[in-house]
């Protein structure tokens, strides 16, 4: 279905690069404004360039680069130091001094943008949105090394150098004022410093981007393949990596679905920003159903599993008791079902495994254990007995809650465990109720 | 301001691990500590000890220039803290930090040595080496690689302390290290305390739990916005100082400041 030769490479790969490179360098810097918990503070930045930019077109009456970046930057630095000022001084939370600060700002900045639009060949859809299929034309490009490179490339390359050379030559001290500011500045790091630092290099990642994937979208491509990472590891630096290959992955895909999938629909192809940024939300979303340790599947997965482990163990025991009292209680799939209060489906598959292990088999009047199911039953129903004891003399639990709490702990208590019950409990041979404790098998 | 003889009277000890003088401290200009005058003795056990909000934290935040004072002076060796940070280790509150945050029980031990490596240069193997010792010492050798939320609680101040101890500073501003710890743990933390004190170092701990204070402390600074008293716990830890320092309602002190704000409030 996706046939490469609809693609043209001179643009559409121009175009790839454009996004993984704008990609690249917001995800290299997100990942510690995420862990800072400060990605909000990414956004408000974001926004708030855009006076510096309208300012650097009205003085300049281009959109030569410098002066864009310069106004810019100082603007971001502006928005940082405002955000501090405000909750100091205002006393209200951090969050909405932000928001004081960025909305006042980026208004400030669309309405000087809406007029500068007069005077230069500047479209504000652009700057908001951006326009990463134009900017990548060759109309605009220069030359390096004997290539024609369109400018926006060029750009974004240098801004993602200088974000990776950053992250990699003050990783220490990123790793460290993230996580511990007093220390990072009880160390020599001062940690405002490197907290400026990192907000300047954002505004400057903020305004590089603003022409490929606009002012609002590279919040996206801050944030979000950042906390896609932190949800599937917990190594800092296979995080960042991950974030950069995630931001990658959302350029491509992104691009590839801004082209493809409205045509599904009947609809022309559509802007490619914005699909990237619907792309590193999928991936967002996957990363936190699948994550190993905070992942949703993952924890229901172990969750059913748990469970499924328990009732195997529960209906060893329960025959185990009915062989032990004689057949007052009916040992067929329904009697078990009763006594156990378990569900039909979950019971079906545990009594299938347990046969295919060869634990019980199935005889006339219901299920029995076999050789094998009795070493089993005997450990566990030891542990139970064992627990029944101990609860008794060492916790102080009432006879009626008794078999209750043991029936949980029995599940959790491997040989070791079992050992020491027996030894504090002084090896009781028969439990409060009087039934007899089997022996050990070690 | 210049020299020391010029602000520290006659009689103060001029070669004290952390000597304060005057200090104030305000927040929002409501102050936390007020004219704060210790000399704290070398090679001691010192527990600082008040209600809450009598300013402790404040105290040994202000030592380390975390946060800024209004007035008085403060000297660790003799000198601005700035000339001998080195000299000084700090163990903050447990909830300080992120403890989701990505990194293993080694790399937070390991970050105690970022200052001795220095700006932009590598953690190299022999740094890794040393912190891998310092969790051994703590009791922690086996769960180096765990990252730091899987800990317990009190591994993870454990952790913390094992960081200090690669700082092999003289002088050591810990913050509650005692705080929901259980009883194993604490008593592991005091041998390890009580070993640093043994190799000359001194030890300035926050501390809550004033059943322990005569067991755990040499010396005892009582601190409510001021100091009530300060001295060898034998002599200074008596009920009447107790009571003077938690006792009964607001303390004169404490309702001048309410009053200050007051007036502030209705100008």
């Amino acid at each position: 279905m996706f046939g490469i030769d609809w693609l043209a490479w001179e643009l559409d790969g121009w175009i790839m690069l454009a996004g993984i490179l704008s990609a690249v360098s917001a995800a290299l810097l997100g990942n510690f404004l995420v862990l800072r918990k400060m990605s909000m503070l990414g956004d408000a930045i974001s926004h708030a360039v855009l006076p510096g930019l309208a300012a650097a077109f009205l003085i300049s009456e281009s959109r030569s680069s410098w002066p864009m970046f310069l106004g810019a930057v100082a603007v971001g630095l502006l928005t940082a130091v405002f955000t501090e000022w405000i909750r100091g001084f205002g006393k209200v939370d951090e969050g909405a001094s932000m928001g004081v600060v960025f909305t006042s700002l980026f208004a400030l900045g669309l309405v000087m943008i809406v007029q500068a639009a007069d005077h230069v060949d500047l479209d504000p859809d652009c700057v908001l949105y951006g326009a990463i299929e134009v900017a990548a034309l060759p109309y605009d490009s220069w030359s390096v090394g004997g290539w024609e490179v369109p400018r926006v490339i060029v750009v974004l390359g240098c801004v993602s150098l200088i974000n990776l050379l950053f992250v990699c030559l003050f990783f220490k001290e990123l790793k460290i004022s993230s996580f511990d500011a007093s220390l990072a500045t009880t160390s020599g790091f001062p940690a405002w410093l490197l907290h400026y630092l990192l907000m300047m290099l954002v505004a400057v990642t903020a305004v590089a981007s603003f022409e490929s994937v606009g002012n609002i979208l590279v919040v996206a491509m801050l944030v979000v393949p950042p906390a896609a990472a932190y949800m599937l590891t917990d190594r800092l630096v296979l995080m960042i990596g991950l974030s950069v290959v995630i931001g990658m992955v959302a350029a491509v895909t992104g691009h590839l679905a801004a082209l493809t999938v409205p045509g599904w629909f009947g609809y022309r192809s559509t802007t490619t920003a914005g699909m990237m940024a619907v792309m590193t939300g999928l991936i967002f979303i996957l990363a936190a159903m699948l994550g190993p340790r905070h992942g949703v599947l993952i924890k229901f997965v172990r969750r059913r599993l748990l469970s499924l482990r328990i009732l195997t163990e529960d209906v060893i025991g329960f025959l185990y008791r009915i062989e032990e009292r004689g057949a007052e209680l009916k040992s067929d799939r329904a009697g078990i079902a009763d006594a156990l209060i378990a569900g039909p489906l979950a019971l079906r598959s545990v009594l299938a495994w347990l046969r295919w292990r060869g634990h019980i088999r199935s005889e006339k009047q219901g299920y029995e254990l076999t050789a094998t199911g009795v070493v089993l039953a005997r450990a566990l129903v030891r542990s139970h007995r064992l627990w029944e004891h101990y609860l008794i003399s060492e916790a102080g639990v009432g006879a009626e809650r008794l078999h209750a709490k043991a029936e949980r702990l029995e599940h959790f208590t491997d040989r070791d465990l079992q050992e020491r019950l027996s030894d504090e409990t002084s090896s009781p041979e028969t439990d409060p109720h009087g039934r007899p404790i089997p022996p050990s098998d070690h | 301001m210049s020299s020391v003889a010029a602000t520290v009277p006659a009689g103060r000890a001029v070669d004290s691990p952390l000597s304060i003088y005057d200090l104030t401290v305000a927040y929002h200009r409501k102050p936390v500590l007020w004219d704060v005058s210790v000399d704290f003795p070398k090679g001691q056990l010192i527990g600082v000890v008040g209600p809450n909000g009598a300013g402790k934290s404040t105290l040994i935040k202000a030592v380390m220039e975390l946060i800024p004072t209004a007035s008085g002076e403060i000297r660790v060796f003799g000198k601005p803290y700035r000339k001998n940070r080195r000299r000084v280790g700090y163990v903050p509150q447990r909830e300080s930090v992120d403890w989701d945050f990505p990194v293993d029980a080694l790399d937070v031990v390991t970050m105690g040595l970022y200052g001795q490596i220095g700006w932009c240069l590598p953690v190299r193997r022999k740094h890794r080496q040393q912190a891998a010792e310092a969790l051994e010492r703590v009791g922690l050798a086996d769960l180096a690689h765990r990252q730091i939320s899987q800990l317990s609680g009190g591994q993870q101040q454990r952790t913390f302390l094992a960081r200090a101890l690669v700082q092999d500073a003289d002088l050591y501003l810990m913050d509650e290290p005692f705080a929901a710890v259980d009883a194993a743990t604490e008593q592991a933390i005091i041998e390890i305390l009580q070993e640093m004190k043994n190799r000359g170092k001194t030890v300035l701990v926050i501390h809550h739990d004033l059943q322990t204070v005569a067991d755990y402390f040499d010396y005892v600074v009582l601190l409510n916005m001021r100091v009530v008293a300060h001295g060898p716990v034998a002599t200074t830890f008596t009920q009447e100082n107790l009571q003077k320092t938690y006792g009964g309602r607001l303390t004169l002190l404490e309702e001048a400041t309410e009053a200050m704000r007051r007036r502030e409030k209705t100008l």
